[in-house]
Protein backbone atom coordinates (compact mmCIF):
# COMPACT_ATOMS: atom_id res chain seq x y z
CA UNK A 1 0.00 0.00 0.00
CA UNK A 2 2.78 2.36 0.83
CA UNK A 3 4.51 1.68 -2.46
CA UNK A 4 1.39 2.88 -4.30
CA UNK A 5 1.25 6.05 -2.19
CA UNK A 6 4.94 6.68 -2.85
CA UNK A 7 4.52 6.28 -6.61
CA UNK A 8 1.51 8.64 -6.69
CA UNK A 9 3.34 11.25 -4.62
CA UNK A 10 6.40 11.12 -6.89
CA UNK A 11 4.27 11.50 -10.04
CA UNK A 12 2.38 14.39 -8.43
CA UNK A 13 5.54 16.27 -7.44
CA UNK A 14 7.10 15.78 -10.88
CA UNK A 15 3.95 17.11 -12.52
CA UNK A 16 3.97 20.10 -10.18
CA UNK A 17 7.52 20.93 -11.27
CA UNK A 18 6.48 20.41 -14.90
CA UNK A 19 3.68 22.97 -14.53
CA UNK A 20 6.29 25.66 -13.99
CA UNK A 21 8.73 24.46 -16.63
CA UNK A 22 6.55 23.88 -19.70
CA UNK A 23 6.65 26.65 -22.27
CA UNK A 24 3.29 25.76 -23.76
CA UNK A 25 0.48 26.77 -21.42
CA UNK A 26 -1.85 24.03 -22.62
CA UNK A 27 0.69 21.42 -21.47
CA UNK A 28 0.97 23.20 -18.12
CA UNK A 29 -2.82 22.99 -17.79
CA UNK A 30 -2.70 19.23 -18.42
CA UNK A 31 0.02 18.82 -15.76
CA UNK A 32 -2.16 20.80 -13.31
CA UNK A 33 -4.96 18.29 -13.90
CA UNK A 34 -2.57 15.43 -13.11
CA UNK A 35 -1.67 17.15 -9.81
CA UNK A 36 -5.37 17.44 -8.93
CA UNK A 37 -5.94 13.79 -9.77
CA UNK A 38 -3.05 12.64 -7.57
CA UNK A 39 -4.29 14.87 -4.77
CA UNK A 40 -7.76 13.32 -5.01
CA UNK A 41 -6.22 9.85 -4.64
CA UNK A 42 -4.25 10.96 -1.57
CA UNK A 43 -7.42 12.29 0.03
CA UNK A 44 -8.94 8.80 -0.25
CA UNK A 45 -5.85 7.35 1.45
CA UNK A 46 -6.43 9.58 4.49
CA UNK A 47 -10.03 8.32 4.71
CA UNK A 48 -11.87 11.40 3.43
CA UNK A 49 -14.25 10.47 0.57
CA UNK A 50 -16.17 13.76 0.71
CA UNK A 51 -13.07 15.86 0.21
CA UNK A 52 -11.78 13.51 -2.51
CA UNK A 53 -15.01 13.91 -4.47
CA UNK A 54 -14.88 17.69 -4.12
CA UNK A 55 -11.25 17.86 -5.25
CA UNK A 56 -11.94 15.59 -8.24
CA UNK A 57 -14.98 17.60 -9.35
CA UNK A 58 -13.40 21.00 -8.83
CA UNK A 59 -9.72 20.45 -9.51
CA UNK A 60 -9.92 18.22 -12.53
CA UNK A 61 -13.18 19.69 -13.82
CA UNK A 62 -14.00 23.29 -13.05
CA UNK A 63 -10.49 24.63 -12.49
CA UNK A 64 -9.20 23.22 -15.80
CA UNK A 65 -12.25 24.67 -17.56
CA UNK A 66 -11.60 28.11 -16.06
CA UNK A 67 -7.95 28.02 -17.11
CA UNK A 68 -8.84 26.87 -20.64
CA UNK A 69 -11.41 29.65 -21.12
CA UNK A 70 -8.99 32.28 -19.83
CA UNK A 71 -6.17 30.98 -22.06
CA UNK A 72 -8.42 31.23 -25.10
CA UNK A 73 -9.35 34.79 -24.22
CA UNK A 74 -5.69 35.74 -23.71
CA UNK A 75 -4.61 34.29 -27.03
CA UNK A 76 -2.21 31.75 -25.50
CA UNK A 77 -4.16 28.79 -26.81
CA UNK A 78 -2.28 27.89 -29.95
CA UNK A 79 1.22 27.44 -28.52
CA UNK A 80 4.01 29.94 -28.47
CA UNK B 1 20.13 38.95 -8.41
CA UNK B 2 16.46 38.39 -7.84
CA UNK B 3 16.76 34.70 -8.58
CA UNK B 4 19.66 34.34 -6.17
CA UNK B 5 17.75 35.91 -3.29
CA UNK B 6 14.69 33.83 -4.20
CA UNK B 7 16.76 30.63 -4.05
CA UNK B 8 18.21 31.69 -0.70
CA UNK B 9 14.72 32.38 0.65
CA UNK B 10 13.51 28.96 -0.48
CA UNK B 11 16.50 27.25 1.10
CA UNK B 12 15.79 28.94 4.42
CA UNK B 13 12.12 27.96 4.13
CA UNK B 14 13.09 24.33 3.53
CA UNK B 15 15.37 24.28 6.58
CA UNK B 16 12.61 25.77 8.74
CA UNK B 17 10.13 23.17 7.53
CA UNK B 18 12.51 20.32 8.30
CA UNK B 19 12.93 21.74 11.81
CA UNK B 20 9.16 21.99 12.32
CA UNK B 21 8.70 18.38 11.28
CA UNK B 22 10.61 17.14 14.32
CA UNK B 23 7.96 18.55 16.64
CA UNK B 24 4.62 17.77 15.00
CA UNK B 25 2.81 14.68 16.29
CA UNK B 26 0.20 13.91 13.69
CA UNK B 27 -1.75 11.09 15.25
CA UNK B 28 -2.40 12.58 18.65
CA UNK B 29 -3.56 16.12 18.15
CA UNK B 30 -4.56 17.88 21.31
CA UNK B 31 -7.94 19.05 20.04
CA UNK B 32 -10.47 16.32 20.76
CA UNK B 33 -13.50 17.99 19.28
CA UNK B 34 -13.58 15.48 16.42
CA UNK B 35 -13.86 12.48 18.72
CA UNK B 36 -16.59 14.15 20.74
CA UNK B 37 -18.55 14.95 17.57
CA UNK B 38 -18.19 11.39 16.29
CA UNK B 39 -19.68 10.03 19.49
CA UNK B 40 -22.84 12.15 19.53
CA UNK B 41 -23.50 13.22 15.93
CA UNK B 42 -25.78 10.33 15.03
CA UNK B 43 -28.29 11.00 17.81
CA UNK B 44 -28.14 14.78 17.81
CA UNK B 45 -28.57 15.47 14.11
CA UNK B 46 -29.75 12.19 12.59
CA UNK B 47 -27.36 12.40 9.62
CA UNK B 48 -25.38 9.30 8.67
CA UNK B 49 -22.61 11.40 7.09
CA UNK B 50 -20.79 13.13 9.91
CA UNK B 51 -19.00 15.60 7.66
CA UNK B 52 -22.43 16.91 6.56
CA UNK B 53 -23.46 17.34 10.17
CA UNK B 54 -20.26 19.30 10.88
CA UNK B 55 -20.64 21.50 7.80
CA UNK B 56 -24.30 22.37 8.32
CA UNK B 57 -25.14 21.84 11.97
CA UNK B 58 -22.03 22.31 14.06
CA UNK B 59 -20.27 24.91 11.87
CA UNK B 60 -23.14 26.36 9.90
CA UNK B 61 -21.88 29.93 10.02
CA UNK B 62 -18.65 28.88 8.27
CA UNK B 63 -20.74 27.64 5.35
CA UNK B 64 -22.68 30.89 5.26
CA UNK B 65 -19.48 32.94 5.15
CA UNK B 66 -18.03 30.69 2.47
CA UNK B 67 -21.11 31.28 0.32
CA UNK B 68 -20.56 35.00 0.81
CA UNK B 69 -16.95 34.74 -0.34
CA UNK B 70 -17.96 32.80 -3.43
CA UNK B 71 -20.69 35.32 -4.23
CA UNK B 72 -18.27 38.24 -3.89
CA UNK B 73 -15.65 36.58 -6.10
CA UNK B 74 -18.21 35.79 -8.82
CA UNK B 75 -19.66 39.29 -8.70
CA UNK B 76 -16.30 41.04 -8.92
CA UNK B 77 -15.18 38.70 -11.68
CA UNK B 78 -18.29 39.55 -13.66
CA UNK B 79 -17.79 43.28 -13.10
CA UNK B 80 -14.12 43.23 -14.08
CA UNK B 81 -14.71 41.34 -17.32
CA UNK B 82 -17.25 43.77 -18.68
CA UNK B 83 -19.66 43.28 -21.49
CA UNK B 84 -19.16 41.97 -24.95
CA UNK B 85 -19.45 44.41 -27.85
CA UNK B 86 -22.70 43.87 -29.70
CA UNK B 87 -21.16 43.57 -33.16
CA UNK B 88 -18.29 41.26 -32.16
CA UNK B 89 -18.13 38.07 -34.26
CA UNK B 90 -19.43 34.94 -32.59
CA UNK B 91 -17.70 31.58 -32.73
CA UNK B 92 -19.21 29.05 -35.11
CA UNK B 93 -21.19 26.09 -33.78
CA UNK B 94 -19.13 23.13 -32.66
CA UNK B 95 -18.93 19.91 -34.67
CA UNK B 96 -21.47 17.13 -34.79
CA UNK B 97 -19.88 15.05 -32.03
CA UNK B 98 -19.84 17.84 -29.48
CA UNK B 99 -23.40 18.92 -30.26
CA UNK B 100 -24.84 15.42 -29.96
CA UNK B 101 -22.72 14.62 -26.92
CA UNK B 102 -23.84 17.81 -25.16
CA UNK B 103 -27.49 17.03 -25.89
CA UNK B 104 -27.13 13.53 -24.48
CA UNK B 105 -25.05 14.49 -21.46
CA UNK B 106 -27.21 17.38 -20.27
CA UNK B 107 -30.04 15.31 -18.67
CA UNK B 108 -27.54 12.77 -17.29
CA UNK B 109 -25.47 15.43 -15.56
CA UNK B 110 -28.63 17.05 -14.21
CA UNK B 111 -29.79 13.76 -12.66
CA UNK B 112 -26.37 12.91 -11.21
CA UNK B 113 -25.98 16.40 -9.75
CA UNK B 114 -29.39 16.40 -8.09
CA UNK B 115 -28.81 12.88 -6.77
CA UNK B 116 -25.54 13.86 -5.13
CA UNK B 117 -27.11 16.98 -3.59
CA UNK B 118 -30.17 15.21 -2.19
CA UNK B 119 -28.24 12.26 -0.72
CA UNK B 120 -25.67 14.47 0.95
CA UNK B 121 -26.58 13.36 4.44
CA UNK B 122 -26.37 9.62 3.66
CA UNK B 123 -23.39 9.09 1.37
CA UNK B 124 -20.31 11.17 0.55
CA UNK B 125 -21.47 14.17 -1.41
CA UNK B 126 -23.60 17.16 -0.70
CA UNK B 127 -24.25 20.66 -1.88
CA UNK B 128 -20.81 21.70 -3.10
CA UNK B 129 -20.03 18.65 -5.21
CA UNK B 130 -23.52 18.48 -6.68
CA UNK B 131 -23.52 22.22 -7.34
CA UNK B 132 -20.31 21.96 -9.36
CA UNK B 133 -21.81 19.14 -11.45
CA UNK B 134 -24.96 21.22 -12.03
CA UNK B 135 -22.83 24.16 -13.19
CA UNK B 136 -21.06 21.87 -15.67
CA UNK B 137 -24.45 20.56 -16.85
CA UNK B 138 -25.70 24.06 -17.65
CA UNK B 139 -22.47 25.16 -19.25
CA UNK B 140 -22.06 22.26 -21.68
CA UNK B 141 -24.79 23.34 -24.18
CA UNK B 142 -23.22 26.81 -24.23
CA UNK B 143 -19.93 25.25 -25.34
CA UNK B 144 -21.62 23.27 -28.11
CA UNK B 145 -23.69 26.12 -29.55
CA UNK B 146 -22.14 29.49 -28.65
CA UNK B 147 -24.95 31.49 -30.21
CA UNK B 148 -27.83 30.53 -27.93
CA UNK B 149 -28.47 32.31 -24.68
CA UNK B 150 -29.20 29.42 -22.38
CA UNK B 151 -27.87 31.23 -19.33
CA UNK B 152 -29.61 34.56 -19.00
CA UNK B 153 -27.70 36.61 -16.44
CA UNK B 154 -30.83 38.04 -14.83
CA UNK B 155 -32.36 34.60 -14.26
CA UNK B 156 -29.07 33.37 -12.79
CA UNK B 157 -28.93 36.29 -10.37
CA UNK B 158 -32.54 35.74 -9.35
CA UNK B 159 -32.08 32.02 -8.68
CA UNK B 160 -28.88 32.64 -6.78
CA UNK B 161 -30.44 35.32 -4.60
CA UNK B 162 -33.48 33.19 -3.83
CA UNK B 163 -31.33 30.20 -2.84
CA UNK B 164 -29.19 32.32 -0.54
CA UNK B 165 -32.28 33.89 1.02
CA UNK B 166 -33.72 30.41 1.64
CA UNK B 167 -30.59 29.38 3.51
CA UNK B 168 -30.66 32.44 5.75
CA UNK B 169 -34.41 32.31 6.38
CA UNK B 170 -34.24 28.67 7.51
CA UNK B 171 -31.53 29.75 9.90
CA UNK B 172 -33.65 32.63 11.15
CA UNK B 173 -36.66 30.33 11.73
CA UNK B 174 -34.74 28.70 14.54
CA UNK B 175 -34.40 32.06 16.24
CA UNK B 176 -38.16 32.50 16.37
CA UNK B 177 -38.26 29.31 18.40
CA UNK B 178 -35.90 30.74 20.97
CA UNK B 179 -32.84 28.70 19.90
CA UNK B 180 -29.71 30.01 18.23
CA UNK B 181 -29.19 30.91 14.57
CA UNK B 182 -28.98 27.87 12.24
CA UNK B 183 -29.97 25.23 14.79
CA UNK B 184 -31.40 22.26 12.85
CA UNK B 185 -35.18 21.99 13.20
CA UNK B 186 -37.83 19.44 12.24
CA UNK B 187 -38.09 15.80 13.05
CA UNK B 188 -34.91 13.72 12.94
CA UNK B 189 -36.44 10.61 11.40
CA UNK B 190 -34.65 7.30 11.33
CA UNK B 191 -30.98 7.02 10.50
CA UNK B 192 -30.32 6.11 6.89
CA UNK B 193 -33.68 7.01 5.36
CA UNK B 194 -33.86 9.58 2.59
CA UNK B 195 -36.16 11.90 4.51
CA UNK B 196 -34.32 12.27 7.76
CA UNK B 197 -32.03 14.66 9.62
CA UNK B 198 -34.52 17.52 9.80
CA UNK B 199 -33.68 20.63 7.81
CA UNK B 200 -30.23 19.42 6.73
CA UNK B 201 -31.22 18.18 3.23
CA UNK B 202 -33.16 21.41 2.59
CA UNK B 203 -30.15 23.50 3.58
CA UNK B 204 -27.88 21.46 1.34
CA UNK B 205 -30.35 21.84 -1.54
CA UNK B 206 -30.21 25.63 -1.13
CA UNK B 207 -26.40 25.53 -1.01
CA UNK B 208 -26.20 23.31 -4.09
CA UNK B 209 -28.49 25.48 -6.20
CA UNK B 210 -26.68 28.64 -5.15
CA UNK B 211 -23.20 27.30 -5.90
CA UNK B 212 -24.37 25.78 -9.20
CA UNK B 213 -26.00 28.93 -10.51
CA UNK B 214 -23.09 31.13 -9.42
CA UNK B 215 -20.46 29.01 -11.12
CA UNK B 216 -22.58 28.63 -14.26
CA UNK B 217 -22.96 32.40 -14.49
CA UNK B 218 -19.24 32.92 -14.00
CA UNK B 219 -18.34 30.37 -16.67
CA UNK B 220 -20.81 31.93 -19.09
CA UNK B 221 -19.26 35.36 -18.46
CA UNK B 222 -15.77 34.01 -19.14
CA UNK B 223 -16.88 32.18 -22.26
CA UNK B 224 -18.60 35.23 -23.71
CA UNK B 225 -15.52 37.42 -23.44
CA UNK B 226 -14.11 37.93 -26.89
CA UNK B 227 -11.35 35.60 -27.96
CA UNK B 228 -8.05 37.21 -28.77
CA UNK B 229 -6.58 35.23 -31.67
CA UNK C 1 15.08 8.07 5.20
CA UNK C 2 15.09 4.38 6.09
CA UNK C 3 11.69 4.36 7.80
CA UNK C 4 9.30 5.66 5.16
CA UNK C 5 5.82 5.40 6.59
CA UNK C 6 2.73 7.01 5.15
CA UNK C 7 2.91 10.02 7.44
CA UNK C 8 6.36 11.07 6.26
CA UNK C 9 5.49 10.58 2.61
CA UNK C 10 2.32 12.66 2.88
CA UNK C 11 4.13 15.35 4.84
CA UNK C 12 6.82 15.56 2.17
CA UNK C 13 4.12 15.75 -0.52
CA UNK C 14 2.28 18.59 1.22
CA UNK C 15 5.35 20.72 1.88
CA UNK C 16 6.83 19.88 -1.50
CA UNK C 17 3.73 21.21 -3.21
CA UNK C 18 3.76 24.35 -1.08
CA UNK C 19 7.46 24.97 -1.82
CA UNK C 20 6.97 24.45 -5.55
CA UNK C 21 4.02 26.82 -5.49
CA UNK C 22 5.93 29.52 -3.62
CA UNK C 23 8.93 29.20 -5.91
CA UNK C 24 6.61 29.54 -8.90
CA UNK C 25 5.16 32.78 -7.54
CA UNK C 26 8.53 34.28 -6.61
CA UNK C 27 10.63 33.30 -9.62
CA UNK C 28 8.22 33.52 -12.57
CA UNK C 29 7.97 36.41 -14.97
CA UNK C 30 4.69 35.59 -16.69
CA UNK C 31 1.41 36.32 -14.92
CA UNK C 32 -0.17 32.99 -15.91
CA UNK C 33 2.64 31.07 -14.23
CA UNK C 34 2.14 33.08 -11.09
CA UNK C 35 -1.54 32.06 -11.12
CA UNK C 36 -0.53 28.41 -11.59
CA UNK C 37 1.79 28.83 -8.59
CA UNK C 38 -1.10 30.18 -6.50
CA UNK C 39 -3.21 27.12 -7.39
CA UNK C 40 -0.36 24.75 -6.45
CA UNK C 41 0.19 26.54 -3.13
CA UNK C 42 -3.50 26.17 -2.30
CA UNK C 43 -3.46 22.46 -3.12
CA UNK C 44 -0.43 21.93 -0.87
CA UNK C 45 -2.03 23.82 2.02
CA UNK C 46 -5.23 21.75 1.75
CA UNK C 47 -3.23 18.52 1.83
CA UNK C 48 -1.35 19.74 4.90
CA UNK C 49 -4.63 20.41 6.71
CA UNK C 50 -5.91 16.94 5.84
CA UNK C 51 -2.94 15.26 7.49
CA UNK C 52 -4.49 15.76 10.91
CA UNK C 53 -7.52 13.65 10.00
CA UNK C 54 -5.99 10.22 9.90
CA UNK C 55 -5.24 7.92 12.81
CA UNK C 56 -3.89 4.41 12.44
CA UNK C 57 -6.66 1.98 11.59
CA UNK C 58 -9.43 4.59 11.37
CA UNK C 59 -12.36 4.40 8.96
CA UNK C 60 -14.21 7.11 7.06
CA UNK C 61 -16.68 9.08 9.24
CA UNK C 62 -19.86 7.71 7.62
CA UNK C 63 -22.30 5.16 8.97
CA UNK C 64 -23.23 2.63 6.28
CA UNK C 65 -26.03 0.11 6.80
CA UNK C 66 -26.21 0.69 10.49
CA UNK C 67 -22.86 -0.69 11.65
CA UNK C 68 -20.72 1.89 13.37
CA UNK C 69 -16.95 1.42 12.99
CA UNK C 70 -14.89 1.33 16.14
CA UNK C 71 -12.65 4.26 15.36
CA UNK C 72 -13.50 6.97 12.83
CA UNK C 73 -11.43 9.71 11.28
CA UNK C 74 -11.78 13.30 12.43
CA UNK C 75 -14.60 15.08 10.56
CA UNK C 76 -13.75 18.67 11.51
CA UNK C 77 -10.67 19.19 9.25
CA UNK C 78 -12.59 17.53 6.42
CA UNK C 79 -15.37 20.09 6.70
CA UNK C 80 -12.83 22.93 6.76
CA UNK C 81 -10.94 21.66 3.71
CA UNK C 82 -14.24 21.18 1.83
CA UNK C 83 -14.98 24.89 2.05
CA UNK C 84 -11.33 25.76 1.43
CA UNK C 85 -11.31 23.97 -1.93
CA UNK C 86 -14.41 25.81 -3.13
CA UNK C 87 -12.99 29.14 -1.97
CA UNK C 88 -9.83 28.31 -3.94
CA UNK C 89 -11.88 28.05 -7.11
CA UNK C 90 -13.48 31.43 -6.42
CA UNK C 91 -10.06 33.03 -5.95
CA UNK C 92 -8.82 31.42 -9.17
CA UNK C 93 -11.76 32.82 -11.13
CA UNK C 94 -11.10 36.31 -9.76
CA UNK C 95 -7.36 36.08 -10.51
CA UNK C 96 -8.03 35.04 -14.12
CA UNK C 97 -10.49 37.91 -14.62
CA UNK C 98 -7.88 40.35 -13.33
CA UNK C 99 -5.24 38.84 -15.64
CA UNK C 100 -7.55 39.42 -18.62
CA UNK C 101 -7.98 43.00 -17.50
CA UNK C 102 -4.21 43.52 -17.15
CA UNK C 103 -3.71 42.32 -20.69
CA UNK C 104 -6.40 44.61 -21.97
CA UNK C 105 -4.81 47.61 -20.21
CA UNK C 106 -1.09 47.02 -20.83
CA UNK C 107 -1.03 44.72 -23.84
CA UNK C 108 1.30 42.17 -22.32
CA UNK C 109 1.44 39.69 -19.46
CA UNK C 110 5.19 39.81 -18.84
CA UNK C 111 5.55 41.22 -15.34
CA UNK C 112 8.78 43.10 -16.04
CA UNK C 113 7.18 45.14 -18.83
CA UNK C 114 4.04 45.69 -16.77
CA UNK C 115 6.12 47.01 -13.87
CA UNK C 116 8.02 49.31 -16.22
CA UNK C 117 4.84 50.73 -17.74
CA UNK C 118 3.29 51.14 -14.29
CA UNK C 119 6.26 53.19 -13.08
CA UNK C 120 6.19 55.29 -16.21
CA UNK C 121 2.50 56.03 -15.76
CA UNK C 122 2.90 56.87 -12.09
CA UNK C 123 5.82 59.23 -12.65
CA UNK C 124 4.05 60.85 -15.60
CA UNK C 125 0.98 61.48 -13.49
CA UNK C 126 2.94 62.77 -10.52
CA UNK C 127 5.25 64.91 -12.62
CA UNK C 128 8.53 63.54 -11.29
CA UNK C 129 11.32 61.58 -12.91
CA UNK C 130 11.28 57.84 -13.09
CA UNK C 131 13.31 56.15 -10.32
CA UNK C 132 16.51 54.66 -11.71
CA UNK C 133 16.83 50.95 -11.41
CA UNK C 134 19.64 49.48 -9.30
CA UNK C 135 19.75 46.28 -11.37
CA UNK C 136 20.63 47.67 -14.77
CA UNK C 137 24.14 48.98 -15.45
CA UNK C 138 24.60 52.68 -16.09
CA UNK C 139 23.55 53.77 -19.51
CA UNK C 140 26.60 53.51 -21.73
CA UNK C 141 25.38 56.11 -24.23
CA UNK C 142 25.41 58.85 -21.61
CA UNK C 143 29.13 58.55 -20.92
CA UNK C 144 30.88 60.75 -23.56
CA UNK C 145 33.29 58.78 -25.71
CA UNK C 146 36.14 61.32 -25.55
CA UNK C 147 36.74 60.92 -21.82
CA UNK C 148 37.18 57.15 -22.15
CA UNK C 149 39.67 57.54 -25.01
CA UNK C 150 41.63 60.22 -23.12
CA UNK C 151 41.89 58.05 -20.00
CA UNK C 152 43.15 55.07 -21.99
CA UNK C 153 45.79 57.03 -23.81
CA UNK C 154 46.80 58.88 -20.64
CA UNK C 155 47.43 55.76 -18.54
Amino acid sequence: MEVVVLVVVIVMLLSAVAVLLFKDFLAALAAMSVVSLGLSFLFVVVRAPDVAMTEAAIGAGLSSLLFALALRRLGLWRGQ
Amino acid sequence: MRRFTAALFLLGLGVMIAAIYQHIDFSNTAVNAGQAINAVAAEETGAANFVTSVVLAYRGIDTLLELTILFTAAMIGGMVLGRRRVDAPRDPDAGFILRTGADLLFPLLLVVGLYIILHGHLTPGGGFQGGVILAAAFFLPLLARPGITLIDQRVVSLVEGLAGATFISIGLLAMFDGKEFLTPLLDKGELGALISAGTLPILYLAVGIKVGSELAGLLAHLAEAEALD
Amino acid sequence: MDILDSNTILYIAAFGLMLIGISGIVISNHLMRIIFGIALLEAGANLLLMLSTYHEGAAAPIIVDGNVPAMMADPVPQALVLTAIVIGVGILALALSLAIRVQRAYGTLDMREVRLKLEQEISADAGIDMPSSSEKPADIAKVPLNSVVQQESGS
